[in-house]
């Protein structure tokens, strides 16, 4: 295999030019090492080697972000690198900023693998570690020795295409993805030692910290139900007799769309549950239990409600990841959008 | 109450004309097992098979591990309230067939669960690959409902492993441990000086193949209530649950509850282990807001210092482990909380259905979504016919050649939330 190809991106600090007085370098390349590419061509060896180097000042990038994108993205179409590598920026903020920024214009734009390194209070952490892998580094320079061997051996990883393990074992801020390892300790272990620190008021580290748990607040209430065309939607996971979309019975990948045009009253013979994650005979027997088209075709009639929707949405709540629901979620609504459906009914289970 | 756990080596397992424990193999007479099955009408036939470490055989679907053991001195019997009467376990001289284990197999309803590789890539993260097992799989009668199929086979395994722990009643430990759980009064007087932890263990409860049974009660209700860590050794709570496998305490892990190992192995050293609170997961919000609410009580009214709370199950449950959690620590008592996470395959979603700022001290047993692809075993014992349709299996699952590509949730006891196994994620 011949040898990755590697750019390396720097600041005008970094490259030697100098300090705050020259952070309006316009962005250069420069062929081969500069700077700190030193110690990564050194910690490569024989497998990977820094073709060019591109050196922008600080100030120019963050004020000329636009501009300072476009020509360094232009540099890079010619060489078309195997990895970019940005800094190490330590505690620089504004450097470790334009790292994060390039970095995540490099992946988005030209599909090349990227990756960068900082000090995990650099105001370029908070933005891109849900985006990027960066490794956590020491927040000044003299944690250059330690911060390489890191970020070399994923730069490596990733150039390959190879998997990649978890933050604590690679080094890289947690955020961007939740990967498996096998700890040392079994969990009850951890957990034991985890609250005789926290009890003693000594700092120990969770291993997954809260997320933004994201409340919707409800819709205003509909005063009058009468005009109303009203949909059932429901992550209970009721589908037409042999589940015809074949929707997992956990772990969703899809949501199916059924046509209930006609239908008074689901039956054991024609509807049932695809969801893994309850007592299924009692759906199998009635799926109104779970998706309540025969009550609602009685308020149809009773005029209650203006009309039932005839088309109604279904997916299995269990085990789908959050982020696939909320992405299942946009599009029914705008599916029920498009249908002028003015009130949607969710049952969950 | 002081129970004394003497552990029999179990190295290997055959079957026999004679069922016993002998020079660290135990003997299966498979005849025997089966007329003590079938006196169950439900149940119109069985058959047994063997399982060892390393051997090329995946097991499937699994709904229930039980580990042979047997009361040798002591108030009570094996599996209270169920196989045998009702009576307070827990203490005296308890035998193990450490190495040993009982697998029910079969389809029940649905989506009947879990994977067990002995070998390959699998075997890592079960820990059954590592057990001399006897696999039993079940034939009901025709007619049957699903509830009464359930029972008749969770009932089933917890007779066979009843009859296979009596066999150690004679035989010698190669390892003996006393665990001493101390009454509220002698735990202040004897540690005054250690800060008094407890064990807030949530019991899934949502219904068919989600239940759990303490002492006979279905535990979807019982209100949150307290035992000695010593009777859950002695199987005073049975699993009833095996559905999304990976998160789901066999009966195996009750038996082997390691956060209560663990604590035991620091109680009076670093600790004093002072209660243990069993609480249920009903799918109710009312059941849900009055269980946690019991549990925050008995932990205030206990004093305790700091408690774990281990979660089984996911997504609807995860509500019932914020709710422990968060109510907990407002009455002045720091947790940690064991749990594991639904990242997506790719890792990047939000791992947990609900969230709170307070649940500061989290451990994970791993992201149940990621994928893995289990290499064809020579042989099957069960069936693969659902794979496709279980909890982690989708269609295509299974390729031409017999792999499988499924999520682990898939697997027995991959992330398990007592913290049985070191899998964990980042």
């Amino acid at each position: 295999m011949s040898k990755i190809k590697v750019v390396h991106y720097i600041n005008q600090f970094f490259a030697g030019i100098g300090g705050e007085e020259f952070a309006d370098h316009k962005p250069e390349i420069k062929d081969g090492v500069v700077g700190p590419g030193m110690a990564f061509a050194a910690s490569f060896g024989e497998s990977a080697e820094i073709v060019s180097t591109i050196i922008c000042g600080d100030s120019y990038f963050n004020e000329n972000l636009e501009q300072a994108k476009k020509t360094i993205l232009d540099m890079l179409k010619d060489i078309k690198p195997d990895i970019f590598i940005a800094g190490p920026a330590f505690n620089a903020g504004r450097y470790g900023v334009a790292c994060g920024t390039i970095c995540d214009a490099v992946k988005q734009e030209l599909q090349i693998p990227v990756l960068t390194g900082m000090y995990e209070e650099n105001p370029g952490a908070e933005m891109f570690k849900d985006k990027l892998y960066i490794i956590a580094t020491k927040d000044s320079a003299a944690g250059m020795r330690s911060a390489v061997p890191p970020m070399a051996t994923l730069a490596l990883k990733l150039a390959k295409g190879e998997k990649i393990g978890a933050s604590k074992e690679e080094g890289y801020m947690p955020g961007l993805t939740r990967v498996n390892f096998f700890e040392e300790q079994r969990g009850s272990k951890r957990a034991v030692d985890m609250l005789l620190s926290k009890m003693a008021g000594k700092p120990f580290v969770t291993e997954y910290p809260m997320p933004d748990f994201d409340r919707v607040e409800p819709n205003h209430a509909i005063k009058d139900m009468k005009s109303v065309t009203l949909a059932i939607v429901t992550s209970g996971g009721i589908v037409p007799k042999g589940n015809p979309d074949r929707i997992e019975s956990s772990s969703a990948s899809k949501f199916g769309e059924y046509d209930i045009t006609g239908v008074d009253n689901l039956t054991a013979d024609t509807f049932e549950t695809a969801h893994g994650g309850y007592d299924p005979v009692y759906a199998n027997t009635d799926a109104d239990r779970v998706l309540p088209v025969d009550v609602l075709r009685d308020f149809e009639r009773e005029g209650i409600i203006g009309k039932l929707h005839n088309k109604y949405y279904a997916t299995v709540g269990n085990g789908t990841s959050t982020k696939n629901s909320k992405n299942y979620a946009a599009e029914i609504a705008q599916r029920l959008k498009n249908d002028n459906v003015q009130a949607v009914i969710l049952t969950s289970t | 109450m002081k129970l004394e756990l003497g552990y029999i080596d179990i190295k290997d397992i055959k079957f026999s004309d004679i069922s016993k424990v002998e020079n660290g193999v135990l003997h299966v007479n498979a005849k025997e097992l089966e007329a003590i099955v079938l006196e169950d009408e439900h149940l119109k036939a069985v058959s047994f098979d063997i399982a060892k470490p390393g051997e090329s055989v995946r097991i499937t679907p699994v709904k229930d591990v039980i580990e042979p053991r047997a009361k040798v001195e002591g108030v009570g019997d094996m599996f209270p309230g169920v196989i045998t009467k009702v009576a307070t376990v827990g203490s005296g001289i308890t035998h193990v067939l450490r190495g040993a284990a009982v697998v029910t197999v079969g389809k029940i309803v649905g989506f009947q669960e879990g994977i067990i590789d002995m070998t390959g890539p699998g075997a890592d993260y079960t820990p059954f690959s590592k057990t001399n097992n006897l696999v039993v799989d079940f034939t009901p009668r025709e007619g049957l409902t699903a509830h009464e199929h359930e029972k008749a086979i969770r009932f089933a395994g917890l007779k066979i492993a009843y009859v296979l722990g009596k066999l150690g009643i004679d035989a010698k430990p190669d390892e003996v441990k006393t665990y001493d759980f101390p009454s509220v009064m002698e735990g202040i007087k004897a540690y005054p000086e250690l800060p008094r932890v407890g064990y807030v263990l949530m019991l899934q409860s949502q219904g068919l193949l989600h239940d759990t049974y303490v002492y006979g009660v279905d535990m979807k209700q019982s209100l949150t209530t307290m035992l000695s860590p010593t009777e859950v050794m002695d199987g005073a709570i049975l699993s009833g649950n095996c559905v999304s496998a990976c998160d789901k305490n066999t009966t195996y892990h009750h038996q082997n509850n390691p956060v209560i190992e663990d604590l035991f192995s620091e109680h009076g050293k670093t600790l004093n282990f002072a209660a243990m609170i069993i609480t249920n997961e009903n799918v109710y919000l009312a059941d849900k807001e009055r269980s946690s609410d019991w549990s925050a009580k008995l932990v205030d009214y206990l004093g305790l210092d700091g408690v774990i709370i281990s979660q089984e199950g996911f997504g609807n449950p995860d509500t019932d482990l914020i709710m422990n959690c968060t109510k907990i620590e407002k009455t002045g008592t720091h947790t940690v909380i064991i749990t594991d996470e639904y990242a997506g395959r790719d890792g990047t979603s939000q791992s947990l259905a609900d969230a709170d700022p307070l649940a500061n001290a989290l451990v994970t047993a791993g992201n149940a979504n990621e994928l893995i692809t289990l290499p064809k075993l020579d042989k099957v014992i069960g069936t693969l016919d659902y794979t496709e349709k279980i909890a982690g299996g989708f269609a295509g699952s299974i390729d031409g050649g017999g792999n499988i590509t499924v999520e682990i949730q898939a697997i027995t006891g991959a992330t398990n939330e007592l913290g049985f196994s070191r899998l964990s994620a980042r």
